[in-house]
């Protein structure tokens, strides 16, 4: 087992932890009564400890070092048991074993899972993470089925498992217990409430087909609406006594279920609309924009919070509002960043829950044991899950276009796990009200073990064992997305024709709204031109063209298989996305047996010796800073490529390129488009102007020998163009110049704009002149 | 339901109807209203006019080639049946409804469904769709925000993507291999029709 490796690693933590924790006892004591202004100082100390300082930072920062550890070795592990333990389990058991170390020396619990520090500081990103990243077409397509689920379903686990648990009580299976049918019906909403974060941590491990992944997953976010609002009216009814408990209440009770959920819901679209707004303008200030997501979304959890409305909605909801303006917004570098940022909290939030949730355990004070009440919940519990699922499902399918199959309802109701929140809903619970409190703290810990580990276990081999549709790692395919979009519209106008309101009214009216009003408001203005999703699946696909191609560049030791038109267009194109993040979107065509030709290998590397190579000596492949001025060097790239491309193309194919010169009328800042218009003048000799950026430095090159392979192609004016060439004449530099500045990303795509006016005149008034003065030596 | 009968009666050849597209009586009665709703000037039968009329269906990209669709190797005129059939193909893929090992498809089989849409595209009927087909569809459906080039290029890559015998147009079976992993029941349903 290579255990070994971080065995003292986690060892050496949780000693730590131990060496600490006489230190947080003694100091704690200290503290508290000797403050340092009343030590009396004999001589001047030349190194004090002063824990008591630091000491909650320390402690919370070294728990969660203690924890990341954890993971570390539970990751370490031999795969085989891997593969059968969820990694939530592990870490569950990890937790056993540090709650050990930690009783074994303090006699005591000291490091609990405090509810508060669970619900405000480990529970709101978990969320944040699932809102934003959450499959929003998907979900929303779901939402009805998701909504009776979490409502419905979790009422009549709660109603169901508490009326039961107290039938049994009153038939004595308990003994004897200071409780009643309210507290048994509060315990029962604790306990209903599928857990988000165990079901993520487990299904993540399965990968299930994607309707049952968003129905298990979509209710256990959107049942705390119904959680909330249970364990605060029985919370109530418990304090208010039996006797006080007439229809009034009760309707006060369903009232306030709308204004929970549904206030919880605004809170959170209204804190995406602030986070979209802002993302609009932090143009100016792209290193801190990524923040704002998370600063946000913790506010709109501890607004809800606040105003006692569901905090997980609103955290939901804001990520599932934001993502969208958001990501359209903001710089790509932020976007990344936020996306990283929030796995990494999200995943370290997860872990340090599981660790503590094991760690919990280990405590004398809480365990009050009583057979009946644990074993009866938990039969209760699963029977109950399965028997709802069931019923509603099957309502529901009498609805649905596709029925959810039985198997995929069996995984359905086997994936209802309890996990923290029901703990932190538990241990919350006031004890000189309800007088077993400990009695309920311990079966909510029994059964959140049982589900997540006995049934995280089980979950793997059930779905293989049935034969659950896994869901199928596909690549993106840029078909698919084409002909998706045609059903849409054929879908639409089938409903037009026999002329009822199907399903696509209202996904065609809502988008008709959010494209005139709602993107006009939220977005900017740039990101609105290139929105559409169709391109932005091409753009996708051509940057992992481009990724596939430099790999392979790598792996073979040059560009040599490609061939030479080609060549052209790759260089241009990986030089661009090394000038910046973007890529200009031209298709890579390249099919495979083109690229084995090897007559064109020693040209094709000559050339990017010459120029690629060359031009990038001023920088190493990680650290772009050049010591020249970039820009000149750019541009002066630019150029070289252009016209090799230039002569290479009307000497082989007697194409004309272009020739206009434009004089942009705007004085624009923009660097592209000065070297657009550079390109342009030089493809003129007659109307050679000095006003760009000529850096006599780079002259003489210019006037060297033009590489071998540019004179043989002038000369060779009878080879005939490849076919692959032939049919890539498209691309010839004539069109090749409109997409020099065509930029994808959220950025201005001002220049594309402008490049693309001028193009539009001048190809009306091009006069052709005659190739044969194109050649390598005119520069 | 009485009405339903007596309106049932009325249709001509509503029973055969029934067999072939697996329409339930309700369904028919209603898609008849409907025809009759569309048919303004009373004339008994549709023309492409009449499907101009209808507002939303003028602010679809595709409208013209559905029309087409309809109006199949080029008649100007559509009767109930026809109709009924074209819009058969939408209804949900019942798995329950018994196949008879002899007689032909569903209409609303996925296979059939996939067809139609393959119909859509080929407009010139060669039972290919080439590049200036698919790019006469990408070019109504992305019009504003895409150049000429960029078109171009899409329509290469979706091309290249199903192309398996490199003969630069697709074929109806390489169409169906690449839409092998989209759930076409679902994509090609209209709930209402079931």
């Amino acid at each position: 087992m290579r255990l070994l490796p971080t065995c003292p690693c986690f060892l050496g933590a949780s000693l730590l932890v131990c060496v600490t924790l006489p230190l947080a006892a003694g100091g704690g004591a200290n503290a508290s009564q000797s403050r340092p202004a009343e030590i009396n100082v004999t001589h001047v100390p030349v190194v004090t400890v002063k824990w008591h300082h630091v000491e909650t930072s320390y402690l919370v920062a070294l728990w969660i070092l203690v924890a990341g550890v954890a993971k570390m070795s539970v990751a370490q592990l031999n795969s085989k048991l891997k593969s059968f333990f969820p990694e939530s389990a592990l870490l569950i058991i990890s937790g056993f074993i540090l709650g050990g170390i930690v009783w074994g020396a303090d006699k005591a619990q000291t490091f609990k899972l405090v509810p508060r520090n669970f619900f405000y500081f480990l529970l709101p990103q978990i969320i944040l993470d699932t809102g934003y990243f959450m499959p929003n077409k998907l979900f929303f397509s779901n939402l009805g089925a998701i909504l009776v689920h979490a409502v419905i379903g979790t009422c009549w686990n709660a109603a169901a498992v508490g009326i039961s648990l107290w039938g049994c009580y009153l038939g004595g299976a308990m003994g004897n217990l200071q409780i009643g049918l309210l507290q048994f019906l509060l315990f029962g909403s604790l306990l209903a409430a599928v857990d988000p974060v165990a079901v993520i941590a487990v299904f993540e491990e399965v990968h299930v087909n994607e309707v049952l992944f968003i129905w298990v997953f979509g209710e256990s976010l959107l049942n705390d609406g119904v959680t909330v609002v249970l364990y605060n009216v029985f919370d109530a009814f418990v304090s208010l006594g039996g006797e006080k408990i007439n229809a009034g209440e009760i309707i006060k009770g369903i009232v306030s279920f709308f204004v929970v959920a549904f206030g919880g819901s605004l809170i959170g679209v209204v804190f995406a609309i602030l986070i979209s707004l802002l993302t609009k303008y932090t143009g100016k200030v792209q290193i801190i924009e990524a923040g704002f997501i998370f600063v946000l979304g913790y506010l709109s959890y501890l607004t809800a919070e606040m105003l006692s409305l569901s905090a997980i909605l609103s955290v939901t909801f804001c990520g599932v509002c934001c993502q969208k303006y958001v990501n359209a917004n903001m710089d790509e570098k932020s976007v990344t960043a936020v996306r990283y940022a929030m796995k990494v909290f999200a995943n370290g939030s997860e872990t340090m829950i599981f660790v503590f949730l094991g760690v919990t355990a280990i405590d004398t004070d809480i365990w009050v044991w009583n057979t009946g009440f644990i074993l009866l919940t938990l039969l209760f519990v699963l029977v109950y899950r399965f028997m709802g699922v069931f019923f509603l499902t099957w309502i529901l399918n009498r609805y649905r276009l596709v029925p959810i199959e039985l198997i995929d309802q069996i995984v359905m109701s086997f994936g209802g796990l309890r996990g923290a929140v029901a703990y932190g809903l538990a241990a919350s619970l006031d004890e000189t009200r309800i007088k077993e409190k400990n009695l309920m703290i311990t079966t909510t810990l029994i059964v959140v073990y049982f589900t997540v580990i006995l049934q995280g276990l089980t979950m793997k081999p059930l779905v293989k064992w049935l034969k659950v549709k896994r869901v199928s790692p596909t690549e993106l395919k840029l078909i698919e997305k084409v002909n998706n979009r045609a059903f849409e519209h054929i879908l639409a106008a089938m409903e037009d024709i026999s002329g009822r309101i199907g399903d696509n009214w209202w996904t065609r009216g809502w988008k008709r709204f959010e494209d005139t009003y709602i993107t006009w408001f939220l977005m900017k203005p740039e990101a609105r031109k290139n929105r559409d999703y169709l391109f932005s699946i091409f753009h996708k696909l051509n940057l992992e063209d481009a990724i596939n191609y430099v790999t392979e560049a790598e792996k073979r030791g040059s560009l040599a298989f490609l061939n030479q038109t080609d060549v052209f267009v790759f260089l241009y194109f990986v030089f661009c996305s090394y000038r910046q993040d973007t890529v200009p979107s031209v298709s890579l065509n390249i099919h495979e047996h083109e690229m084995k030709r090897m007559n064109e290998d020693f040209n094709a590397h000559h050339l990017l010796q010459q120029h690629l190579y060359r031009s990038r000596k001023n920088y190493s492949r990680s650290n772009f800073s050049i010591n020249q001025s970039e820009d000149e060097v750019q541009e002066i790239f630019q150029r070289t490529m252009r016209s090799r491309l230039e002569s290479f193309k009307s000497a082989k194919m007697g194409v004309t390129p272009a020739k206009k010169i434009t004089k942009h009328p705007k004085k624009d800042p923009n660097h592209k488009v000065r070297i657009l218009s550079e390109m342009k003048r030089l493809h003129n000799p007659s109307v050679r102007t000095s006003s760009g950026v000529e850096n006599p430095a780079f002259m003489p090159e210019m006037d060297t020998p033009p590489p071998p392979w540019v004179t043989e192609a002038e000369a060779d004016t009878s080879v005939a163009p490849s076919q692959g060439a032939q049919r890539y004449l498209p691309w010839s530099p004539r069109n090749l110049h409109r997409l020099a500045p065509l930029r994808i990303s959220d950025r201005s795509t001002d220049s594309f704009l402008m490049a693309d006016a001028p193009a539009t005149e001048e190809s009306s008034e091009e006069s052709p002149q005659q190739p044969s003065q194109r050649d390598g030596t005119h520069m | 339901m009485g009405s339903t009968n007596s309106t049932l009666s009325k249709i001509p050849n509503a029973g055969d109807l029934m067999q072939e597209t697996g329409f339930s009586p309700a369904h028919i009665v209603r898609l008849y209203d409907r025809y009759k709703a569309l048919d303004k000037d009373k004339k008994g039968h549709l023309c492409p006019q009449d499907f101009g009329a209808i507002k939303e269906l003028a602010m679809n990209p595709i409208s013209d080639r559905i029309i087409g669709a309809f109006f199949s190797s080029g008649q100007e005129v559509l009767d109930f049946p026809s109709f009924v059939r074209i819009l058969a193909h939408f209804r949900p893929v019942d798995k329950n409804r018994p196949k008879d090992p002899n007689s032909p498809e569903h209409i609303n089989s996925r296979s059939n469904k996939l067809k139609f849409i393959f119909q859509l595209y080929d407009q010139d009927k060669d039972g290919k769709i080439s590049r200036q087909e698919l790019l006469q569809v990408l070019r109504t459906m992305l019009e504003k925000q895409v150049t000429e080039e960029q078109l171009e290029s899409i329509a290469d890559r979706t091309i290249q993507e199903a192309d398996l015998d490199r003969d630069d147009a697709i074929s109806f079976d390489e169409f169906r291999k690449s839409m092998e992993k989209v759930n076409i029941e679902h994509k090609m349903s209209i709930r209402f029709l079931r």
